[in-house]
């Protein structure tokens, strides 16, 4: 149970948080055109008739939507309900040439499910959690209007219109801002491991209605209000924290909520009225008569299933169970589909999981961390990676080396074999060489193999460093521990 | 030489593959008469340049030995359905001047049967009438007309440039839209024959949409073969529209026979309707024994949700017409009416309002209403049960006969204005037709005779899913029998 409470004048407050989150379905065409839908297009490049609703067009619906909406309905475990139908949801914008968006309010395509949160003691969520999720629809998105092409004119971008989304709808299950902030990324990796969203929140291809109301702790929920498009996690959690906090000050001054549509001003992170409940649209839902029911087959979703790949909470079970890696890093590493991709790949080219996870969390992270960079843009690829641990594996490389051949790996991009090679980076186990540099720093230290030998055992680890100083750190160290030990002992 | 105009499809299908006239010669008959008939308004656009240019093709088609099904036959075309570069209206303010980059599926197909188009005909604004008096082009005059009267009476509605077009030789057919009626209606009122196929046998893309749900493309023509051939060449299915059924197109024309032996004809009580003119339930009788003396058996049969369906009707179509209807915001094309200093709410209703006709607000008022918050359910939601028992009805009649035999509507042809006081008044034009169309059954009306004034009166034939053969075989046997000969008198 989240104990995050809102400590108001008159006691403890509740927040009890619900989501919708619009997510733009991967798909080449359209939900019920055959036009394109990337991201960047020039205006008015991607619109069919049926887009910008021409007398007498209709709309067809593109499969491919409906498989990405049921392939992320599975991922969640919900139910995918057999008959499902379209809506017309009636009112009139400039950016909804049609004058009604089709959408699905009565017969839902995805049902019942649930998305797990992981425990997170820091941000306050002390054990996992289930949200549940209460439907997930499909629909038409609308246009984009442009208002600062013309001084008194407004201009309308249909590239967007009618792209389908995904609206998915949570129940309201959060109970604080680090919790929804939990759902909505747990949400993203899975649209993303699903492919049916690419999450790109500042694309505007995900973004969230965010419902919140306060109560006393256990009473009855209070009246909600709902903040529209808010396009980051870190806004959504900035949302609640403030519509919350609004709302036990409104509360607390003895006002009433009022149930009403708000937006939120990222640059000052409040939110601000749009419209109440009296000014809210009817929108006249009724199912659309150019489109039949969409019943799906049981082979149709058996389809479905098979093509999801593994899902992150199978994948770190899998990767704790059966490949030995700590809990903590299975948590990173499956985070992101395009994270556990990329560390499987190393795998694939023979690195020993346990290994590699280290190296990964560690230097590779430290590494991207400093560059700025994300895991798709790594300058080392998976199998350089596999080569390096392998080179370590086998002795080539001790570990401080392979931190300096890392480094080269990174400003070049060369392979560590290549680099092994050409700068002689090579760890040596040559017991002549290693005991000849013995020979000398003992004679140049005598006064300290003195002490040594007197019982000052601390003074070994100077004797190692001076001879892998002296050897370039190429020396293999387990070698300059038994030689240095044979020689002192002598 | 024959007079070209007088002959129908079939005719001049026929006698142009047989070498008596040019396609070029037809078609410059029926323009002409096109040119000559300004008085009955029948058409919004004339396009006599197009009607030319498939003629001249089919001249050329058929020296090389290629002939299509509709070589040689200039049509008529609704101003409902989409022409590429040619104006398309639906008969409203709000569009005209819309000229679309696009051909609607079913006069495309009629163009590559090698049809030419003579014009766009007039129609009730947005198919939304059922007298040819709410089109922003001026009503269409019927060539009928009472005897010893000049007062101009309706073609009937929607597909009133049609029937008037048909009825006056001005075109040997031409494409309807039957949303409630409005195939059969108009062609009863002028004396010709409308089928309304099954919904989904033609498709509806490019056909400017009034209720999705009902909406159907069908021909007019002078005869039940005519039909035949006209609606082979606009059914088929069409994956540009989601409610076409994916069927082959049968072979009607070919497998026409009058003959009716084991067929069992129903005649529901149901459409004894109080008030009716004598004369139309002489004719009922009369069509009755036609069909027996084709070899049918007749049973009498129970449609008990009959009253509720213009009811029902009148909620449903309105309700998707509302929606459909949104797309008219003056944006993208059409009508823009932008007063000084408006915004956005301002100019959709600056140009819906200069944009729609009376009827068109009625019905898109209705039609919210109906959707509205708090009305759904007792509105919308009971329409629509209301539908499925009118289904069941029909379902259950056709397990005790083959089809049904009807009048096409509850009067002959009335005098222009005679109904415009009262709109429910104009509505129970519909009252036989609207419950096929509710079923979406293929329903036919072919003309039984003459009503005292010499008015033309309509006989529908209503079938099962699927079977416009049946309706077409009896309509045929009817016909065969009705021996309809009666003309309009040219006044024009």
């Amino acid at each position: 149970m989240s104990n995050y409470r809102i400590q108001g004048a008159t006691g403890d407050w509740e927040v009890v948080i619900g989501l919708e989150v619009h997510a733009q379905v991967v798909s080449n065409s359209k939900l019920f055109s055959g036009a394109a839908t990337a991201f960047g297009a020039e205006q008015n490049s991607q619109v069919s008739l049926v887009d910008a609703a021409m007398p007498g067009m209709l709309p067809v619906l593109n499969g491919e939507c409906i498989r990405q909406a049921v392939r992320t309905g599975l991922a969640i475990n919900a139910e995918i309900n057999r008959w499902s139908r379209f809506d017309r949801k009636n009112y009139f914008y400039a950016d909804l040439p049609q004058g009604y968006q089709i959408s699905q309010l009565y017969h839902p395509l995805v049902g019942e499910g649930t998305i797990l949160i992981d425990a997170d003691e820091k941000a306050g969520i002390p054990e996992a959690k289930h949200i549940g999720v209460e439907r997930i629809h499909v629909e038409q998105d609308a246009g984009k209007l442009m208002h600062d092409q013309h001084p008194t004119m407004s201009y309308v971008d249909l590239n967007r219109c009618g792209v389908a989304l995904m609206e998915i709808v949570s129940r309201p299950d959060m109970r604080s801002p680090a919790e929804a902030g939990a759902y909505v990324r747990k949400l993203r990796a899975l649209l993303r491991y699903v492919g049916s969203c690419d999450g790109n929140m500042e694309e505007g291809s995900m973004r969230a209605d965010v419902n919140v109301s306060v109560r006393r702790p256990g009473e009855e929920f209070g009246t909600r209000t709902e903040t529209k498009n808010v396009n980051s996690v870190r806004f959504v959690m900035a949302t609640i924290e403030h519509e919350a906090n609004r709302q036990v000050d409104v509360l607390e001054a003895g006002g009433k909520i009022v149930q009403e549509t708000r937006l939120f001003d990222p640059d000052s992170g409040t939110t601000r009225s749009m419209r109440s409940k009296e000014d809210a649209h009817d929108y006249r839902y009724f199912p659309d008569p150019d489109l039949l029911p969409l019943v799906l087959t049981e082979e149709f979703i058996e389809e479905c299933r098979a093509s999801l790949p593994e899902l992150p909470d199978a994948k770190r079970a899998r990767y704790i169970e059966q490949l030995g890696i700590s809990a903590y890093n299975a948590d990173v590493l499956t985070a992101e589909a395009e994270m556990a991709r990329w560390f499987e790949k190393v795998l694939d080219n023979g690195a020993e999981p346990k290994q590699a996870s280290n190296w990964v969390m560690s230097e590779l992270f430290g590494a991207l961390n400093r560059l700025g960079k994300g895991i798709a843009d790594s300058p080392v690829s998976p199998p350089q990676a596999a080569e390096l641990l392998a080179l370590v594996a086998d002795g080539t490389l001790s570990g401080t080396l392979s931190k300096q051949v890392f480094e080269i790996m990174l400003d070049t991009g060369d392979s560590p074999a290549k680099i092994v090679e050409e700068r002689g980076l090579k760890q040596t186990s040559d017991t002549g060489a290693i005991d000849a540099v013995i020979a000398d720093i003992l004679g140049n230290n005598a006064d300290k193999v003195a002490q040594y030998k007197d019982g000052k055992e601390a003074l070994f680890g100077f004797f190692v460093g001076q001879t892998m100083k002296a050897m370039g750190g190429k020396a293999n160290p387990q070698v300059v521990n038994e030689l240095l030990k044979k020689a002192l002992n002598a | 030489m024959t007079n070209l105009t007088e002959l129908g499809v079939a005719a001049l299908r026929d006698g142009f593959r047989a070498g008596d006239f040019s396609a070029r010669e037809v078609a410059d008959a029926f323009n002409a008469n096109v040119a000559a008939a300004k008085a009955l308004n029948a058409f919004i656009v004339e396009t006599p340049d197009h009607a030319l240019q498939a003629a001249e093709q089919a001249d050329r088609d058929r020296s090389e030995g290629n002939l299509k099904p509709l070589s040689g036959v200039p049509i008529g075309m609704k101003d409902l359905f989409a022409t590429k570069n040619v104006q398309t209206t639906a008969a409203s303010h709000i569009l005209e001047g819309f000229k679309p980059q696009y051909e609607s599926t079913v006069s495309g197909k009629l163009w590559s049967a090698g049809a030419g188009m003579l014009g766009k005909l007039n129609l009730d604004q947005f198919a939304m009438g059922s007298s040819n008096e709410t089109s922003y082009f001026g009503n269409v005059i019927s060539p009928w007309r009472r005897p010893n009267d000049t007062a101009p009476l309706a073609p009937g509605g929607s597909s009133g440039g049609s029937s008037a077009a048909i009825a006056a030789r001005l075109c040997p057919a031409a494409t309807g839209t039957d949303t409630g009626g409005s195939i059969r209606q108009p062609a009863a009122f002028t004396g010709i024959s409308g089928i309304k196929p099954t919904y989904g046998r033609c498709s509806r893309w490019g056909v400017v949409a009034f209720a999705s749900s009902l909406d159907q493309a069908g021909p007019m023509a002078n005869d039940v073969r005519d039909c035949a051939i006209m609606l082979e060449n606009m059914a088929g299915f069409d994956p540009k529209d989601s409610t076409s059924l994916e069927l082959a197109v049968p072979n009607w024309e070919a497998a026409l026979s009058a003959d009716l032996k084991g067929k069992k004809i129903g005649i529901p009580k149901e459409y004894r309707v109080d008030n009716m003119p004598a004369e139309i339930d002489a004719l009922w009788e009369q069509g009755i024994q036609w069909l027996k003396d084709a070899g049918a058996e007749i049973v009498n049969v129970s449609l008990p949700h009959t009253k509720y369906a213009l009811a029902a009707y009148y909620i449903i179509a309105p309700a998707e017409a509302s929606s459909n209807l949104a797309r008219y915001d003056g944006v993208r094309y059409g009508l823009r009416n932008l007063p000084d200093g408006a915004g956005l709410q301002d100019m959709y209703a600056a140009t819906r309002a200069a944009g729609f006709g009376p009827e068109v607000k009625r019905r898109i008022m209705i039609g919210t209403y109906v959707l509205s918050a708090g009305f759904y359910d007792a509105y919308y939601t009971q329409a629509q049960k209301v539908r499925a028992l009118i289904a069941r009805d029909f379902e259950r009649a056709f397990e005790q006969c083959d089809l049904l035999l009807t009048p096409t509507a509850p009067s002959a042809a009335f005098a222009l204005g005679e109904k415009n006081a009262d709109p429910l008044e104009m509505y129970l034009n519909d009252v036989f037709t609207v419950p096929t169309s509710l079923a979406g059954l293929p329903a036919m009306s072919v003309p039984g005779g003459v009503d005292a004034q010499g008015l033309p009166l309509g006989l529908q034939i209503i079938g099962r899913a699927l079977d416009e053969q049946g309706v077409l075989n009896a309509g045929l046997a009817i016909e065969e029998r009705a021996g309809f000969t009666a003309r309009a008198g040219k006044w024009w």
